[in-house]
């Protein structure tokens, strides 16, 4: 089954690759991935779809959420969230249909976004299953072009965000000084209030 | 540098003080008290290596950038602190590959430095450029290219801190050549703040407290204590959990010395090679109480099977090791040393609760089961018979037991010799035993023994390998000798590729495909081409006097021992298997049953 995740991440070299790698070491193909900055320009959100054993789903989003660059990587596919799509169709009709395309058009919610003797370049939005029923429809008409943009996704649940706060910096190493490589790992000054994961 | 060799922690460099990239890396280092490195230079570190001329920190030119890693891990390996290595670009980082793969399979924390080309070249195919950043992603923990020098301290630490925190693991640090050149004004760096870097360390107090409840209510308890807790420093927390618990513990094969051999809890390493004692335990107990371990396939044998009849608590510092190849009933997130703290805690005030009659009842159950693991244990000890012809495998690890008494040093390297080593040589305490276990890369044994013995000069340190092994190694018997390093190589030579031969004889109708190692060379003068001494050894009764000449030797030393060359490891559990059903030695054939 398809498994839409959702990811915050800082906007750092490699950050990206880094996600797509957890998918690609485990040998799993994405089907759609969309990436844009936030209000933060420094961070962006990914929504990526993929097709994930049941048995490994949670185990791919720990995987992400391990990762440095990565603030929260979120399973949406179980839990209440909006995805959306869209897609340009350029669809190539005889004179005859073109009224019919432009109902059909209508009736999706879609928008003529080019109009020309030969047909019509169409945008729709939504639900990626009904995008799959508006292309099956176009289709009937004559020759179509696709181009899709992947799922946007996003959580109706408010998610608690849980970052890690600074840490003081390697110490001048005099006699008996610590440095960052010797402190404990549970050294996470107070104010981390760790969240149970479990 | 003002920072004299005598003092070398006293004065570091001044706020605003202008330096060059090159000798910021080496402020850092010494600042993240860094005292030695293992590297080979190139074309784009020399002006670090420049710097490194009149700086105190030590660096020891390796024969190989592949054992500059492995040295490395064995520094860490052997004290727990963060290794370091360094690289050039291009060639000089795809050879740390091997060794960034072994430290991340392992956790062990770990710095390289790997050179890149003129940032006005990167992308170019220039001379010696690979794509480190690229190709080091999947085989670090994380991994950073630095673009000015202004962000090069920032990111030193931070590798720093990634690499010994959390569940630790190696990070690199890829430097085109005009940063180590460039010159700015050093500001010492005193946050880190590394948002999305999630550190889980206190683990869910409800949850300790259940799993306290269930260790006190079990009847037939077992210890799982995997490498996590040496590397949480648990050690302490682990001998006196076991004590209270009242319960058998394995330590596995990367946990060896977490529990004292001596100690009365320990049975020994579970697994594929592990004793019948421990995986019969492990597939008989009604609560398996995993610490810091991540139920890898050689230890489990066939999942369905694993502990088919226990309830499990499973603590780690990594949340994704937690239901990733078993479902706990509790799982804790946590570092273990604090969560096993805490559980001791609950477990007293539990205990003072019992009424007496329930306690004694408790003791009689347990009483029971601990009847039946020594039963288990004398039933089927390890093999350790001599022979009076040949020196067996096991007499060879037998006797470097009892000359070692579980206080030395001993780094192994892969293969046949590495497991008869982990069943046959006991530790006293943890950080003793090295090895690749995650990886299992050849070459490993003799350059970590160098980062081991570099680290613990007061040491007794062997390097254990095959006469497979050792041979990807001899490049380094000269940084040896350059580093004085008193390291005793013992080779275990069965004159084949022994492990692949074992599979091959017991899987593959005895097809000796590509395994039979012809010409070895004459250790002695091998030994003695370098400088040093050596020689072999073959007749059992003169194995002992060789290998505490080798000890006493005032230097490095190279035994070649000759054993018999068609033992097979047992204990075996074939791949794919429930660890009950063990393989024995054929002319002790045993029904178990389970
Ligand atoms: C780098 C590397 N290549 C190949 C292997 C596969 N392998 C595992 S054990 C082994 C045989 C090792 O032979 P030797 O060093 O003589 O040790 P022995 O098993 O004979 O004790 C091989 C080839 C490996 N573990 N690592
Ligand atoms: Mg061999």
């Amino acid at each position: 089954m398809l498994q839409t995740i959702s990811i915050l991440l800082e906007n750092k070299p490699g950050a990206l690759l880094r996600v797509t790698g957890v998918l690609s070491a485990r040998g799993y193909n994405i089907e759609t991935l969309t990436v844009a900055k936030t209000l933060d320009p420094e961070l962006s959100r990914m929504t990526i779809t993929v097709d994930v054993e049941d048995r490994l789903r949670t185990q791919v989003v720990k995987q992400m959420n391990k990762l440095v660059n990565v603030l929260q990587a979120s399973d949406l596919t179980d839990s209440p969230a909006v995805i959306r799509e869209m897609v340009l169709v350029r669809v190539r009709c005889p004179q005859d249909s073109r009224t019919s395309v432009l109902k059909e058009a209508e009736i999706f919610h879609s928008r003529i976004v080019d109009s020309s003797v030969e047909g019509f370049a169409i945008e729709a939005t939504g639900d990626p299953e009904k995008l799959d029923e508006f292309i099956e429809v176009m289709r009937t008409y004559g020759e179509i072009e696709v181009s899709r943009s992947g799922s946007v996704g996003m959580s109706l649940e408010t998610r608690k965000l849980r970052l890690q706060p600074p840490v003081q910096a390697a110490v001048p190493s005099g006699p008996g000084a610590v440095s960052s490589s010797t402190i404990p790992s549970g050294a996470a000054p107070s104010g981390s209030a760790p969240v149970p994961v479990i | 540098m003002q920072a004299t060799d005598h003092h070398p922690h006293i004065r570091r460099a001044e706020t605003g003080k202008l330096m060059t990239g090159a000798e910021m890396l080496l402020e850092c280092l010494a600042r993240e008290g860094v005292e030695c490195f293992f590297g080979y230079p190139g074309g784009v570190t020399i002006p670090f290596y420049d710097a490194l001329y009149s700086h105190h920190i030590r660096h020891v030119l390796v024969r190989h950038e592949e054992n500059a890693v492995f040295a490395a891990e064995g520094w860490a390996r052997a004290t727990g602190k963060v290794g370091v290595c360094c690289a050039t670009s291009g060639p000089g980082a795809t050879n740390l590959l091997t060794g960034l793969v072994d430290a991340l399979m392992d956790s062990i924390p770990l710095v390289a430095i790997t050179g890149q080309v003129h940032s006005k070249l990167i992308g170019s195919d220039a001379f010696q450029e690979a794509d480190t950043f690229g190709i080091t992603r999947p085989a670090t923990k994380h991994n950073f290219m630095v673009k000015s020098i202004a962000e090069l301290p920032q990111i030193v630490h931070e590798a720093f801190f990634l690499a010994a925190s959390g569940r630790p693991g190696p990070v690199l640090v890829d430097i085109p050549k005009d940063v180590f050149q460039a010159r700015g004004h050093y500001t010492p760096v005193d946050t880190i703040h590394l948002p999305g870097y999630k550190l889980f360390t206190e683990g869910h107090a409800g949850q300790i407290r259940r799993a306290a409840q269930l260790v006190l209510e079990a009847e037939r308890p077992m210890v799982y204590a995997g490498g996590g807790i040496i590397l949480g420093n648990a050690s302490a927390e682990l001998t006196e959990f076991c004590e209270l618990a009242d319960s058998p513990a394995v330590c596995t094969l990367m946990a060896l010395g977490a529990l004292s051999v001596n100690h009365p809890s320990y049975i020994s390493m579970p697994g594929m090679h592990g004793s019948y004692a421990a995986n019969m335990a492990m597939s008989e107990c009604d609560l398996l109480i995993a610490l810091g371990t991540r139920f890898d396939d050689r230890v489990t044998g066939s999942l369905p099977t694993f502990a088919r009849h226990a309830r499990v608590i499973h603590v780690d510092i990594d949340p994704a090791e937690v239901g990733k190849n078993r479902n706990p009933d509790i799982p804790i997130v946590g570092d273990v040393k604090r969560v096993l703290s805490k559980m001791m805690k609950v477990m007293h005030e539990l205990k003072a609760e019992i009424a007496p009659e329930a306690a004694a009842k408790k003791t009689e159950v347990r009483q029971k089961w601990w009847k039946q693991v020594r039963s288990w244990k004398e039933e089927r000890p390890y093999d350790r018979a001599r022979s009076a012809t040949e020196i067996r495998p096991q007499h060879l690890m037998d006797t470097i037991d009892k000359l070692s008494g579980g206080q030395a040093i001993v780094c192994s390297d892969v293969g046949q010799h590495q497991m008869w080593a982990a069943q046959l040589i006991g530790f006293n305490e943890p950080r003793l035993w090295i090895n690749s276990g995650g990886l299992g890369a050849m070459g490993f044994g003799v350059p970590s023994a160098m980062g081991a013995q570099m680290a613990r000069p007061d040491k007794l340190v062997f390097a254990i390998a095959g006469d497979g092994g050792f041979q990807m190694s001899i490049p380094e018997l000269a940084t040896i000798v350059s580093q004085s390093l008193p390291i005793k190589i013992i080779v275990m030579n069965n004159g084949y590729l022994g492990m692949v031969r074992q599979w091959q004889t017991l899987f593959y109708n005895n097809r000796l495909s590509s395994v039979v190692l012809e010409g070895f060379p004459d250790a002695e003068k091998l030994a003695s081409a370098y400088g040093f001494a050596g020689r072999t050894v073959e007749k059992p009764e003169e194995l002992e006097d060789a290998l505490r000449t080798a000890i006493n030797y005032p230097g490095p030393y190279l035994l070649n021992v000759k054993v018999t060359p068609d033992e097979n490891v047992y204990p075996m559990v074939p791949a794919g298997g429930a660890i009950f059903d063990m393989v024995f030695a054929p002319e002790t054939p045993a029904v178990v049953s389970a």
